[in-house]
């Protein structure tokens, strides 16, 4: 999995250079995330605005990062959600759970 | 595949059995075929808006549990999908030869940040695309059954 990650003040940005995330690749970004806690990152934003497509597979990774953020009392945040990947978050009704913004910098914005 | 023309709508006819190997690697082509044919059939446009998106995900999600289901020592297990759209009726088959489950156990998805789980949507997806969603095991394999009505 194509994973771009940068550093901004402290919190780790994930660009999935990707266009789906389903049960093909959604253990890759599942371990990218354990890794990074793992490492001692703590607040993150996942940018999945290059994302057509999503699965049940690809949001319980995204649910797993999310409970690895809260436990360590740190977030996880999300960007650039597409109409189909939106509509799969509306339909399992995880846009009540995570932090959705539309781009990076209102995510990063929204820590300060 | 035919289309011929009845009433407002064009006769929907169609027809399709994929095998694959049972593999994730598969996703992608079996949800753009999804698309593709939810693109072709002729319906109303309040259902013809949302159809592609949904049959891709319903296929991907299908797909999936099939995989998981199937899981057996042999390396060459195979997946067999039929689609078949008529006038009213979108029904997807999907055939695993694994050891099945009971879908009527399946629970509903916590939907709180207290209880979430990381597994556990596809069947609620499943469920919340298609108005019906029957799972049959037998001797012969499993059938994973969904259908749609079109009108």
């Amino acid at each position: 999995m194509n994973i771009k990650t940068e550093l901004s003040d402290g919190i780790s940005v994930l660009f999935i250079k990707e266009d789906r995330l389903d049960a093909n690749n959604s253990e890759e970004l599942k371990g990218e995330l354990r890794r990074l806690f793992d490492s001692g990152a703590k607040d993150l934003v996942i940018d999945l605005k290059e994302i057509h497509f999503i699965d049940s597979s690809g949001l319980g990774a995204l649910v797993s990062g999310y409970k690895n953020a809260s436990i360590i009392h740190g977030s996880l945040k999300l960007s650039g959600l597409q109409t189909q990947v939106k509509s799969m978050f509306e339909l399992t009704r995880l846009h009540r759970v995570f932090d959705i913004f539309t781009t990076v910098d209102d995510a990063l914005q929204s820590n300060t | 595949m035919t289309a011929q023309g009845k009433g407002n709508f064009m006769k929907n006819d169609i027809d399709i059995d994929i095998t694959i190997p049972s593999h994730t690697r598969h996703l992608r082509m079996i949800g753009r075929i999804g698309e593709k044919v939810a693109q072709a059939i002729d319906c109303s446009d309040k259902i013809r808006e949302d159809l592609p998106g949904q049959l891709e995900v319903v296929l991907t999600e299908g797909l999936v549990n099939a995989i998981k289901h199937a899981k057996s020592p042999d390396p060459d297990e195979e997946i067999h999908i039929r689609i078949n759209v008529s006038d009213r009726i979108l029904l997807v088959r999907i055939y695993d030869n694994g050891v099945g489950f009971d879908l009527d156990t399946v629970p509903t998805p916590c939907f709180s940040a207290n209880g979430l789980e990381d597994k556990g949507r596809g069947i609620f997806i499943l469920r919340s695309l298609m108005d019906t969603v029957k799972y049959t095991r037998s001797d012969r394999g499993n059938v994973l059954e969904m259908r749609k009505k079109l009108m």
